[in-house]
């Protein structure tokens, strides 16, 4: 990610934005949880926080901040947790480099009420114009990997992905979409004009019915 | 306790079952120790080793549970051998298992031959010593025999309980037996049921043993000798098991032991034969024959999910312990795959789990080395723990 933006008390921004959709006190499984920063957060707010990393430095490096965290991956491990496990589980920016998307987001609402995704937007305009100018997979800055070398494989637009929870029985509770550093964009708008202008998008889903 | 009569006052070994060098619990004939094979032993006795200082209100006491052949002496030179404590790197002032902040007991377990009761100590029906008189023991039964220890102490709650290998068993069975009683946990290099590969190692390094004439069917110690050629033989093999391919290659490869070129004979032309035959030489002087066969017997009997339908996950149910369950990826006696079957369990059953798995080469015998990972992991889940149960630095 670009280096990402910061409030004020030093937390990242996206982190603070995923951090207030979770009601304080409630039990939290953080997939794909890199070094723990999010889970220190959400535990700093008294939340009950739980972690998988993919990565065995980032593993080992949560265990060492006395974070709860085990070695695991969305695809594989995600179906040993019983139905209602958690009241969230988050997925940040793992969804696309998942094997399979839409059997991660089952299990996600299986485990837990209510799941919190984000991704990157292949929709947003630069991707758009690079692909169509350049004739190239698109490279950013958040997303460096040539398509050989990628950890993501199954890359999707905000317009995709809310297609994905009609498909999986998700429903939409909230939808922010930010730049590139992690901020809201904080405007009213319509989806075609996020899926245009949102670099990253962060969903709070809940299970229908 | 019965009338020590040692048939030769040099056998460090012998005397070190029966008089150690540690603080011992004696239990009488009215405190009975309760074993799974359905009978109980008593009297017996516990030897143990504390280091650090116990708090004013009990908490900060962490127990460390020995693997197969080792013993108390955790953070002390080895009254037998003279080597420093098989942990020294993790237990002790500032190490990770901080024995300025905690108060350490490690006790040597029920079968075992460093003062706890077992078969090399002297049945008080007999006068000798038990031999294969001594009842089968299992992991349940060490860990019954610990409890009762710390209700002597006086200490009604762990904030730890640390080991790796069988120690790791003992782990996992102190949560699953008094989840109350342990604040957190620590399963190294461990399983939740011996493998039958596991199994049958053990039954190679037995019947080693057995082999051995000198063996007598358990009662070298009356007759006067020692089955040192099958219990080196046996260790010879275990050993090989504690390491790896990669290890032994690095440490030794194909390197010749003195000299430059084969000899056309059996003699230790190999360092790595020479290595093998120094470990089982030295092993001998510190191991009673008897006590591997009833400890690697513990081991085999080790099924923790057994008690419940097999389902694991039901064993660690709404457990109220922290764990942390760490393996080592070149470990093929006890692979990741064990550890993973503990977490994806205590997942299911609600704990609060950390697990790590730590790329070495140096094989099962990597939780006992120099492994900075292990060590910050350890620190860091210790801290935590810490925090959490109020312990002030």
């Amino acid at each position: 990610m670009a280096e990402a933006a910061r409030g004020d008390g030093g937390a990242r921004l996206d982190h603070l934005l995923v951090a207030d959709m979770v009601e304080p006190g409630s039990r939290v499984l953080d997939v794909g949880c890199g070094d723990g920063e999010l889970l220190k957060l959400l535990e700093a707010r008294g939340v009950d926080g739980r972690g998988i990393e993919l990565s065995r430095e980032g593993v080992n490096e949560c265990v060492a901040k006395g974070l709860a965290v085990i070695q695991g991956n969305a695809d594989t491990d995600l179906a040993d947790y019983p139905d209602d496990a958690f009241d969230y589980v988050i997925l940040s920016q793992t969804l696309q480099a998942t094997q399979h998307p839409r059997v991660v987001l089952e299990h996600l609402l299986r485990i837990a009420r209510h799941a919190i995704v984000s991704f990157p937007n292949f929709g947003h305009w630069k991707i758009r114009l690079l692909l169509l100018f350049k004739g190239q997979m698109p490279t950013t800055a958040n997303l460096p990997d040539t398509w050989y070398d990628t950890p993501n494989i199954h890359f999707c637009t905000i317009k995709d992905f809310r297609a994905l929870c009609a498909v999986a029985g998700a429903k939409m509770e909230k939808a922010v979409a930010l730049d590139p550093w992690g901020r809201p964009l904080r405007l009213n708008a319509p989806w075609w004009f996020w899926n245009l202008l949102g670099e990253q998008a962060v969903f709070l889903l809940s299970r229908q019915g | 306790m019965a009338e020590i009569k040692l048939k030769d006052q040099r056998d460090l070994r012998l005397r070190e079952a029966e008089q150690p060098h540690s603080p011992v619990a004696r239990f009488g004939m009215d405190e009975p120790l309760q074993l799974d094979a359905g009978v109980s032993l008593s009297p017996f006795q516990i030897a143990y080793q504390t280091y650090g200082t116990l708090n004013a209100d009990r908490s900060n006491a962490v127990l460390i549970c020995h693997a197969l052949t080792g013993d108390q002496h955790v953070a002390n030179v080895h009254p037998v051998t003279g080597k420093t404590g098989w942990w020294e790197s993790m237990v002790g002032p500032g190490r990770p298992i901080d024995t300025e902040r905690y108060f350490v007991i490690c006790p040597n377990v029920v079968g075992a031959c460093m003062g706890t009761t077992g078969p090399a100590s002297i049945n008080p029906e007999t006068g000798e010593t038990y031999g294969l008189e001594f009842p089968v023991i299992t992991i349940r039964d060490m860990v019954r025999a610990q409890a009762m220890l710390l209700d002597r102490l006086g200490i009604a709650s762990l904030f730890a309980v640390a080991g790796g290998s069988m120690g790791a068993m003992q782990v996992l069975q102190w949560a699953v037996s008094y989840p109350q009683r342990v604040f957190a946990a620590l399963p190294l290099a461990g399983a939740a049921r011996h493998s039958a590969q596991n199994i049958a190692f053990h039954e190679v390094g037995r019947q080693a043993v057995m082999a051995d004439p000198e063996w007598r069917n358990g009662r070298y110690f009356a007759a006067g000798t020692r089955p040192h050629r099958g219990l080196a033989v046996a260790r010879m093999g275990a050993h090989i098991t504690y390491l790896s391919d990669a290890a032994l290659h690095r440490k030794f490869g194909r390197k010749f032991q003195d000299r430059e070129n084969p000899t056309f004979s059996f003699d230790a032309d190999f360092e790595v034969e020479s290595y093998l035959r120094h470990q089982g030489s030295t092993f001998v002087e510190r191991f009673d024959a008897n006590s591997y066969l009833y400890l690697t017997r513990a081991m085999d009997y080790f099924d923790l999910a057994a008690d419940y339908d097999g389902v694991l996950a039901n064993a660690f149910r709404g457990t109220p312990t922290r764990f942390c369950v760490v393996s080592f990826t070149s470990d093929w006696l006890f692979p990741t795959s064990d550890s993973r079957a503990i977490v994806h369990a205590l997942n299911a059953g609600g704990a609060r789990v950390s697990f790590a798995e730590i790329v070495t080469d140096k094989g099962h015998d990597a939780f006992l080395l120099d492994e900075p990972e292990l060590f910050a992991i350890v620190r860091g889940f210790l801290d935590g723990a810490g925090r959490a149960r109020g312990l002030t630095r």
